[in-house]
């Protein structure tokens, strides 16, 4: 793991290897001054010396600039590895992921790859800001403390020792037994609030059955057990500052009796005891800090590892070694097809599927829920791979095309299709980077979608928001439709891409489709039967096999589910909404 | 929040309050306060007084730690080495003095941080059950006009904030201020003049701060604006992948995406400077303002000015430490409290919230029926009456409840200028099938939350069983409908007890056959464990129809006489909608129901229809009749509907 993200600090290696070093700096500056601080009591006060003094504070003052400059330039340094190191994660997981086929995207979900690329990202920039600066800072100001201490009297540096030892040991047993009971009591807390969401969301359900109260009863409860367990933590928590203070506290007491006893004895100055007082404070404090720190990273851990796994995935749909640029025609046809989502699981999504489809067909798929017809087509553009058999389009195997190619002549509009931010012109461009007006506006006549557009205060200039808020689910999708046709492919995926059009437009898009490309070859996905009946054929799946394939006419002689599909709709569009939605 | 959860669970609010930058403002902040700690005052008054003293005594336990240097060098260490035979028995006695009062600070300080966990998580509980008692007894229209991702933010951010201002940001300000006090006449005490360079250096701190802050914050906001900008990209971009993709569209979205991240990066890089920069500052300018202090009070030591020793130069340079750090942290603790009582303001408005009023008094009883007259009785009869006091002279009556609706002339709008429904007539007699249908927009689902009083209506009546539902307790008269809506809500418990939502004391028997007579039973023994089944996230792991049979189902074993079902849109394939269609006929058979309709099987067979347009009634009648009318319904059943 450690890596795979250190390659990412890249240009900015040298930052962050000059940031510790100015850190260093910094901390062996402060360090000086209390020892320097002794020479002005001992050499200056107690001597009589008043230009010691005066050198001396000079001396120090000298150093606390430096110590100024460094930790100013540890600080600007610190902050451009940092966030330098971000904008690489950033970069390369969003390069990586432009690779991903869609099963690597179904992997991480949409909400995943987000919180990725956001909160993850700007956790490890904040750990690696503090690897750099305060995981340097600590450590090594508890050594150059402890080191002046030795310098100065290695008997009682022997004290700071052993409570170094003491408090830090109580720390991790604190810090340890705290973190266990909050891993207890966090997923709990979530429990709570995911079951407040709940009756966020779904409160006309606990108001029509009048259950306030049940729920009340449920959540405090829940509130109570949550008290009880962040409260055990937290008690245990509540040592961490009287260790600190106890143990400070012995060592200020040792170090007054003992020191005034070697003062006395003559093996120490008074200088020296103050000294000795304040790198007390350092160590201790130090430690604290260390612990805390300690806690910060190990918490950025669960980041990290998340990033890990966007770098190192790999993509499973890869362009072949000797790619075809040339698709001949929109021929189709599967060959013994079988095909599952997740490798592991027994039961194929689609099974021995054989097809053929002439160049300039156009096809019907019908079929219910989770009968595959989304994953039948995903591997006409390769957007996932076959388990066996194969799929070829222009006569070749799909994996001999270049990626490119392939999805350049066979134009899906997917189920759910997005629109971009931006004009409708952009938006439609997606298709044909260097499609003209003319071309823009010829394409959305063909889906219908001119007729809206021209009725838009701004026409094609209109700017869609984000996620194509802005229009209605009927726009939307003739919008996408006339996004793909920009592409002019050899072959058109429309998935269930016309149910919030209402019928008659739905025909006339059909129609267009027949006169305007005929050469195209044309795959209909659809619930209504009327989208598919004018087909040339119709394929009826059911549960991953092909239960029918032929014209209207033949399957409503022979095919008991297209049959039933039928009856059930016939009369009308079968559902009254739909008109008023577009 | 350990990082571990995010993924799985999204709902910790937005998080774009973010840690650093300008600080949140804040009306009337000094209300909010008193009225918070009014809360805590409330349930931990002493307990908050014994924290107060805690702090006290901790830091005074600290600096007369801190004076008793002074006494140590002059009074002890000095005179000791003049003496021949040095007698440390005094000494002894002094430092076990000290130790003493460095115990019972220790002692306090455990004290205090122990009783403030139960103070803060104790508030927190009773604030968080406080909130939900009060939102559970809210009217739907609240839940219809916030968005629901402000209201979890309530219970995640704001109320963490909240525990961080009362376990941290409190005590620690109380604790920096009565350090500053105690430290600066300690200082003074010891020497004025010393005291006036440190009071000067400390000036210079609050300077450099104000300024850095000044200077900063123009880069805090130029990198909260990028990093809106990229979260904002990488939120469209992941969301569309696929299209990109499917479009070959990867460089051109990467390109993008770069020119964003660099930008980003260098407002970042920025405003990170300037964040990292504060601290040493501010060090260095305390180790200068130490370094001033140490030569001034060496030369007055040497000449022993005003009386000033080594000892109390000992003493001095450490206060003079420990002066500018609580100093330094005042701001930062002052701008938690305040972000904090940003958090309570949200809160205090979901509590201020109006709850639902109900001034009904006609409530639902069993009843027996003995020679046509009804009487109320305790045990279960199956059969109910509304029990109606007259108000005028308290007699009583009954009225057996039967699922008799009449709708007269209601207008009804969601915001009072903004009219949704006009005079709407309709009558309901029991055990008839109502189904409502016109475009989106026209109102039908609006018709629902009127019969339940999730709104109550402008102007006209709605009389059930020939009493108007204003007078009829909002509790008796849900619990005799019954509702079937149109995106189901499953509870994060098992199949079981979700469908036992609609009736508490339901035994496994009873659910089993509301689960039969909906069409559930079949899918739900497929399960991995059946009934017991836990389900999750809204029923994440079930189909749409299957949550719409589990709706049903909850819905059958209420068993009420009326139901309001409001058919689901969403792409249910023919073959499950037919299952779910046959357990919505099964349950709507015997019972008043109001179906707002979007498949035409329902609508044919039913008693009246409806067509709703713009809020008004502009058809009515059977199928048949409708049909022969020609009108919007027969526009609408044919679908020759030419675009709007």
């Amino acid at each position: 793991m450690l890596k795979t993200l250190g390659a990412q600090i890249k240009e900015f290696k040298k930052d962050s290897l000059i940031t510790p070093v100015f850190m260093m700096l910094e901390v062996i500056m402060e360090t000086i001054i209390p020892l320097m601080m002794a020479s002005i009591i001992d050499d200056g006060v107690e001597a009589g010396n008043l230009r010691h003094i005066y050198v001396t504070g000079a001396f120090m003052a000298a150093a606390a600039c430096f110590s100024l400059f460094c930790g100013v330039m540890g600080g600007k340094f610190g902050a451009k590895a940092s966030t330098g190191f971000a904008r690489n994660l950033r970069k390369a997981m969003y390069e990586n992921i432009q690779t991903f086929s869609f099963s690597n995207i179904d992997k991480f979900s949409t909400a995943g790859l987000v919180t990725r690329l956001t909160t993850d990202v700007t956790n490890l920039q904040n750990a690696y800001q503090m690897l750099l600066r305060m995981c340097v800072r600590s450590p090594f100001t508890l050594i150059c403390a402890m080191a002046m201490a030795f310098f100065i009297s290695p008997k009682l540096a022997v004290i700071y020792l052993s409570a170094v030892i003491v408090l830090g040991t109580i720390l991790a047993v604190i810090t340890v037994n705290a973190h266990r009971y909050f891993l207890q009591a966090f997923p709990k807390y979530d429990d709570l609030n995911a079951s407040v969401q709940e009756n966020v969301s779904a409160i006309r359900v606990v108001k029509a059955y009048v259950r306030e109260d049940y729920e009340k009863q449920k959540f405090t409860a829940a509130s109570q057990n949550i008290y009880r367990m962040f409260q055990k933590a937290e008690n245990i928590l509540a040592f961490n500052n009287p260790a600190m203070m106890l143990t400070v506290y012995s060592c200020i007491i040792a170090i007054s009796w003992l020191g005034a006893k070697m003062i006395v004895g003559s093996t120490l100055s008074t200088g020296e005891l103050m000294s000795l007082l304040s790198y007390c404070m350092n160590i201790m404090m130090s430690l604290m800090m260390l612990s805390m720190v300690f806690v910060m990273l190990t918490m950025s851990i669960a980041s990290a590892e998340r990033i890990c796994e966007v770098l190192t995935e790999t993509s499973d749909i890869v362009n072949p070694e000797n790619p075809e640029y040339e698709i001949a025609d929109g021929s189709i046809s599967f060959s013994h097809v079988t095909f599952r989502y997740n490798k592991t699981s027994a039961a194929p999504v689609l099974s021995d599927i054989n097809l053929s489809i002439k160049s300039g067909e156009t096809i019907g798929i019908i079929g219910g829920t989770g009968s595959s017809k989304s994953s039948l087509v995903s591997l006409i553009s390769r957007l996932y791979d076959v388990d066996e058999g194969s799929v070829s389009v222009g006569g070749k195997d799909v994996r001999s095309y270049d990626l490119d190619t392939l999805r350049n002549e066979v134009a899906v509009v997917l189920q759910n299709n997005v629109l971009f931010s931006g004009t409708i012109y952009d938006n439609l461009r997606w298709g044909d980077p260097n499609a003209t007006d003319e071309e823009c506006r010829h394409a959305c006549a063909l889906a219908c979608a001119d007729e809206f557009i021209e009725r838009l205060p701004d026409k094609y200039h209109t700017y869609i928001e984000q996620g194509g808020t802005n229009v209605s689910g009927g726009q939307k999708q003739r919008l996408c439709i006339a996004r793909a046709l920009l592409k002019k492919p050899k072959i058109l995926i429309l998935d269930d891409s016309t149910s919030a059009v209402d019928t008659a437009t739905d025909a006339k898009i059909r129609k267009a489709f027949a006169e305007e490309i005929p050469g195209t070859t044309k795959l209909i996905i659809a619930q209504r039967i009327s989208s598919v009946q004018n087909a040339d054929r119709i394929i009826v799946l059911n549960n991953g096999v092909i239960d029918g394939f032929g014209t209207h006419e033949e399957l409503l002689a022979q095919n008991e589910i297209y049959r039933d599909v039928y009856e059930s709709q016939t009369g009308g569009s079968g559902d009254f909404d739909e008109g008023g939605v577009s | 929040m350990p990082a571990g959860t995010q993924t799985a669970k999204p709902i910790h609010g937005p998080g774009a309050r973010g840690p650093r930058g300008p600080r949140p403002k804040v009306n009337h902040p000094e209300r909010l306060l008193l009225r918070l700690l009014q809360k805590i005052l409330k349930n931990y008054g002493a307990a908050c007084v014994v924290v107060v003293l805690c702090i006290v005594i901790s830091v005074l336990a600290n600096v007369q730690g801190t004076l008793f240097m002074q006494t140590l060098i002059d009074d002890y260490i000095l005179p000791l080495t003049r003496q021949a035979n040095p007698d440390f028995s005094g000494l002894a006695h002094a430092i076990s003095r000290v130790a003493c009062f460095y115990a019972v600070g220790a002692a306090a300080a455990y004290l205090q941080t122990r009783i403030l966990v139960n103070v803060s998580q104790g508030t927190l509980r009773n604030l968080r059950n406080e909130m939900f008692l009060h939102m559970e007894e809210l009217p739907v229209r609240y839940f219809d006009t916030h968005s629901h991702g402000d209201i979890m933010s309530t219970y995640t951010n704001d109320i963490d904030t909240l525990r961080m201002m009362i376990s941290q940001s409190i005590p620690q300000f109380l604790n920096s201020i009565i350090t500053i006090v105690s430290v600066f006449v300690s200082m003074l005490r010891l020497n004025i003049p010393l005291t006036l360079i440190t009071l000067a250096m400390i000036g210079v701190t609050l300077f450099s701060t104000k300024k850095i802050g000044s200077l900063s914050a123009k880069y805090f906001i130029e990198q909260q604006k990028s990093l809106a900008a990229v979260n904002g990209h990488i939120e469209e971009m992941m969301n569309g992948q696929k299209v990109v993709k499917v479009f070959t569209h990867e460089e051109k979205s990467l390109e993008d995406f770069n020119r964003l991240n660099d930008h980003l990066y260098e407002s970042a890089k920025n405003a990170n400077t300037f964040g990292n920069i504060l601290m040493p500052v501010n060090a260095q300018i305390g180790n200068i303002s130490y370094v001033l202090c140490a030569i001034a009070g060496g030369i007055l030591a040497l000449n022993g000015v005003g009386g000033f020793t080594l000892g109390g130069l000992a003493s001095f340079l450490t206060f003079n430490k420990s002066f500018s750090q609580p100093i330094n942290q005042l701001s930062m603790q002052l701008n938690n409290i305040v972000m904090a009582l940003a958090g309570s303001e949200r809160i205090f408005r979901l509590l201020d919230e109006k709850p639902e009023t109900d001034n009904g008094y006609v409530t639902l009883v069993c009843a027996k029926k003995e020679n046509g007259v009804l009487t109320e009785t305790e045990e279960r009869t199956g059969l109910w009456a509304w029990k109606h006091i007259h108000q005028a002279d308290g007699s009583v009556d009954y009225v057996e409840l039967k699922g008799d609706v009449v709708f007269d002339d209601v207008d009804f709008g969601y915001n009072p200028d903004k009219t949704v429904l006009h005079n709407v007539d309709l009558y309901a007699t029991p055990g008839q099938k109502i189904a409502f249908v016109g475009s989106t927009g026209a109102g039908k689902t609006t018709i629902t939350n009127l019969i339940n009083r999730f709104y109550d209506i402008q102007d006209g009546k709605i009389r059930y069983d020939g009493i108007n539902i204003n007078k009829i307790k909002k509790a008796d008269l849900r619990h005799s409908l019954g509702i079937v809506l149109q995106d189901t809500h499953l509870f994060t418990a098992t199949v079981m007890e979700n469908i036992r939502y609609g009736k508490l004391d339901a035994t496994d028997e009873e659910v089993i056959a509301a689960a039969k007579l909906a069409n559930a039973d079949a899918f739900i023994q497929q399960l991995p464990d059946g009934y017991q089944t836990l389900l999750t996230g809204d029923g994440a792991n079930l189909s749409q129809g299957q949550r719409q049979l589990l709706a049903i189902a909850r819905a059958a074993i209420a068993d009420p006489p009326v139901l309001i079902l409001d058919e689901a849109t969403s792409s249910i394939d023919t073959r499950t909608e037919k299952i779910v269609q046959d357990g919505m006929d099964k349950l709507m058979a015997g019972r008043t129901t109001f179906v707002i309709a979007h498949r035409l099987s329902t609508v044919k067979n039913s008693d009246c229809i409806i067509v709703l347009e713009q809020g008004r009634v502009i058809e009515r009648g059977n199928h048949d009749q409708l049909i022969a009318a020609k009108g919007k319904y027969y526009q609408l059943y044919t679908g020759n509907l030419a675009e709007t």
